[in-house]
């Protein structure tokens, strides 16, 4: 059992500066008792994974809205694995096609949360995926 | 006739005892509070003469042209761009044999944040959501067949905009255009980067100078050019109010007024190529009025603050686009639906140029079919509504006007506040517009969330719908374009290509004029990234405070 609140990455790769999604998740996850942390823009793979990893975090969502998400997705899912960081939940949100989301599957990644989400079920989906993997 | 209070009081509350109005607030998307009825006393004081005044007459409240639509309608441009310049190319040849009346270039992000796109930062981003343009060779494949004296093109591009409007300039050169004839649009506003769309590279103070370097060099060499589209669409999208949109906007004008002067330049030779660019957004009679306050507080700032001359400089001309973060990703189609009526209010509030977004935009960039039903939908606006046939046919509203006059006082009462942090600079160094925004964006997001406000298919109305067919961009996209990029720099003379980056690297230095070494740079050959690199390290590059 792990009660310590849910620690969250979020994140934006790359070269997309739309910030709006991110941030507005990040003070949705936090007005909802977890600790957030915002790397703030262009990050790369190894920037965002060893953040991850620094922060002891529990999910790490990626905020993509320039069409490049399926590059950082399997970037990033990679390099977990290859820290030894796999229970990190791995979920996003952006500008991503439904064509897109088998192969996001099976890379490993979590919900993808495309424009008209609910924060409301960005915070349950977080909530309910830790607690199921820190029970598991 | 009761005067409205004494209706209110009595006929209307006498009647919602009976029958309760259908929510516990009105007010427009930017809180602004909408009352159950505007009368004429709503109007007391309202001057027609000075508030309005004629079409093409100060304040040109009613718009900048004496004809507006009766004479020309607004210029039908269409934002593309994806994956090769051959790609776009043909995109551009589908959308004017389609009936547009100008182009406007959507960059990559490897382009618009000043990178090669062989570069490091550039992997996955290539031609995804605009088109790559690296060098002069990029430049002429994406505009092969297209006259640059008879079609305006706009660019969306910023940080690096001198350079890539160098390269637009030598394109047209090479093709035997006269360049006193070549019209068109360069976004070239950086502060709204600062403040929104975050696609700087250097810090504000060079970034800024780099704009005004235009300001100065444009009306000598390619009169016809707006050098500048100060802009709110990415200001609105980024999450602010109508009112912010409006007021961050023209006090970025401002600003760049204030810094164009301060370099000793006249401000009826600029003034005049100074362009804007808002959003149209779901709340319709608030877009229209912000169109209709944003040029009357123009006119007066120029002509009454800044003391111009030139009734051309008083003028403020704008594009508009609809509101790309009003698309969803549920059921799509009625997307079209949205954009109609965005559309209608950007042509009622009198726009002289127009995007529509195509209705899968939350999903991709759009398909050829999408963006062609865009544009018929500007065509239906066009010539079956009516609309056009009489100018700004909405004056005299009680509603309009009294909220045009609203939407002007809270945007001067803005001013004041971004005046007394020193003005838009210091504002941007203190994170005032990052919180502005930051909180604006937060409560739209509780509304929808706790459903104060309904999304046709987000959170009301939701039912399952059928997937619609989006546009790929393949990976060939990056071979194409890394190979042209490597024949150009094999091919290109290397002394040129050194001796324009010296000269960049000088003007940069010294602090003159960067628009001749641009040129130069464009017409050796030299990459965007390497014209960046030497500009970064002359001006250092600009991280901002990470805010939440």
């Amino acid at each position: 059992m792990n009660d310590r609140p849910i620690r969250v990455l979020i994140a934006k790769p790359g070269l997309d500066g739309h910030d709006r999604g991110a941030k507005v998740i990040a003070r949705a996850l936090r007005d909802a008792g977890m600790e957030v942390v915002y790397t703030g823009l262009r990050q790369t793979s190894d920037m965002i994974v060893n953040a991850a990893i620094q922060e002891d975090v529990d999910a790490v969502g990626l905020s993509v809205l320039s069409g490049a998400h399926m590059h950082y997705f399997r970037e990033i899912s990679a390099a977990l694995g290859l820290r030894q960081a796999s229970d990190i939940l791995l979920f996003g949100g952006g500008i991503v096609p439904d064509q897109d989301l088998e192969e996001l599957e099976q890379l490993g990644v979590g919900r993808i949360f495309t424009p008209g989400s609910s924060t409301n079920d960005v915070v349950d989906y977080v909530r309910t995926a830790i607690a199921g993997r820190r029970h598991a | 006739m009761k005067p409205k209070n004494q209706w209110l009081a009595e006929d209307y509350a006498e009647a919602t005892a009976q029958f309760p109005e259908r929510d516990a607030v009105f007010e427009t998307l930017s809180g602004i509070p909408v009352e159950p009825l505007y009368t004429a006393d709503d109007l007391a004081g309202f001057d027609p003469a000075t508030q309005l005044g004629h079409p093409g007459e100060f304040p040109y409240t009613r718009g900048v042209q004496s004809t507006m639509y009766r004479g020309r309608l607004w210029t039908m441009r269409m934002f593309a761009g994806f994956g090769t310049a051959e790609q776009t190319n043909e995109r551009f040849h589908k959308l004017l044999a389609a009936g547009q009346t100008g182009l406007s270039t959507a960059f990559d992000l490897p382009t618009l944040m000043g990178y090669d796109s062989d570069h490091p930062m550039s992997q996955g981003e290539v031609g995804k959501c605009g088109v790559a343009v690296a060098s002069l060779a990029d430049m002429e494949v994406l505009f092969e067949g297209i006259d640059p004296e008879k079609i305006t093109t706009s660019m969306t591009i910023n940080s690096p905009a001198n350079a890539i409007w160098a390269m637009y300039l030598a394109m047209a050169e090479r093709k035997g255009a006269d360049l006193k004839k070549v019209g068109g649009t360069l976004q070239n506003d950086i502060l709204k980067e600062f403040i929104a769309q975050k696609e700087y590279i250097y810090p504000p103070a060079p970034s800024v100078k780099l704009v005004i370097d235009t300001f100065e060099w444009g009306p000598q060499v390619a009169p016809r050019f707006n050098f500048i589209s100060v802009s709110g669409y990415h200001i609105r999208e980024a999450g602010s109010t109508a009112v912010q949109e409006l007021a961050f906007t023209l006090a970025d004008g401002i600003h760049y007024v204030r810094k164009a002067l301060e370099r000793g330049l006249d401000i009826d030779d600029f003034a005049p190529r100074i362009s804007f660019f808002f959003n149209v957004h779901n709340d319709f009679f608030e877009e229209i009025a912000k169109f209709r306050a944003a040029r009357r507080i123009w006119a007066h700032q120029m002509r009454d603050v800044f003391g111009a001359k030139n009734p051309r400089s008083w003028m403020l001309r704008t594009h508009a686009q609809t509101a790309g973060v009003s698309l969803t990703a549920q059921q799509p189609l009625v997307n079209m639906s949205r954009v109609a009526i965005q559309a209608l209010a950007g042509v009622l509030g009198g726009t002289n140029s127009l995007h529509t977004d195509a209705y899968d935009e939350a999903l991709s960039v759009p398909t050829e079919e999408a963006a062609t039903l865009a544009l018929r939908t500007q065509q239906v606006v066009a010539y079956e509504t009516g609309v056009t046939n009489t100018i700004d046919p909405l004056a005299g509203s009680y509603y309009l006007e009294s909220l045009t006059d609203e939407m002007e006082r809270q945007t001067l009462e803005y001013f004041r506040q971004i005046d007394a942090l020193g003005g838009v600079e210091a504002a941007i160094e203190e994170g005032y517009f990052a919180r502005e925004i930051g909180d604006a964006s937060w409560r739209q997001q509780r509304d929808i969330d706790d459903k104060r406000r309904l999304i046709v298919g987000v959170n009301a109305f939701e039912q399952e719908y059928p997937e619609v067919p989006i546009q790929l961009v393949d990976a060939e996209v990056v071979r194409v374009q890394n190979a042209r990029l490597a024949q150009v720099r094999s091919q290109r003379d290397q002394l040129a290509v050194d001796a324009a980056l010296a000269s960049l690297r000088e003007a940069a230095k010294r602090g003159s004029n960067t628009m001749p070494a641009f040129m130069e740079c464009a017409r050796a050959y030299c990459t965007l990234g390497e014209q960046m690199d030497v500009l970064r390290e002359v001006y250092g590059v600009y991280e901002e405070p990470v805010l939440i």
